[in-house]
């Protein structure tokens, strides 16, 4: 399912029926809602579905695949989702089922 | 403090103008769709922000940490979200005290 037709079927099936160029609006403001709250450090906690929160990653020495060339490369924050237990046990269930 | 399903709602009140009962019932929807659509085995691919993929585990041995007793974990599906390139450019450059 791509955004788009997410927006598509949250047009369909909300009770409260908004256009979907609203529903579209809602969704960007939703997504950059969340993503701006990660960029600040601070975590995102849905029950039933799940939290997003930031893993550090230490500075390394990599390498420019290319030439070989080492580079330093600093330490920095990678986005981490940790699925709850609604949506684990359901996931898990849609396997079976 | 954490983001939440109310702030969420809040915020699409502040912004939209949409009233406090169709800003929460749109978050509630939004959550409610990708679980559903991950439920029936669909990948759900948010560009800008990040992809929910789905992962086959195969069964593995494992141990009761309280008892020390060895107990399978079962065969299961989970969830893996992979941020996007947008996402992971906002998130690298927080220089907090996480």
């Amino acid at each position: 399912m791509t955004k788009s037709e997410l927006i598509e079927r949250l047009a369909e099936r909300m009770r409260v029926q908004l256009p979907e160029k609203d529903v579209e609006l809602a969704v960007k403001a939703i997504l950059d809602c969340m993503a701006h709250s990660l960029a600040n450090g601070e975590r995102i906690e849905v029950r039933g579905f799940g939290s997003f929160s930031l893993h550090y990653r230490p500075p390394r020495v990599g390498r420019n695949p290319k030439t070989g060339e080492a580079v330093s490369l600093s330490g920095k924050y990678v986005p981490h989702f940790k699925a709850g237990k609604e949506l684990r046990e359901r996931v898990n269930a849609g396997m079976k089922g | 403090m954490a983001l939440t399903k109310a702030a969420i709602a809040e915020h699409l009140f502040e912004e939209l103008g949409l009233n406090k009962r169709e800003a929460k019932e749109m978050v509630e929807m939004f959550f409610e769709e990708i679980r559903s659509a991950l439920e029936q085995g669909y990948q759900v691919k948010l560009s800008g922000f990040g992809n929910f993929d789905l992962r086959e585990k195969k069964q593995r041995p494992g141990r009761n940490p309280k008892t020390g007793e060895e107990i399978p974990i079962s065969a299961r599906r989970v969830v893996v979200f992979r941020p996007g390139q947008k996402l992971k450019l906002k998130v690298e450059t927080y220089a907090g005290t996480e």
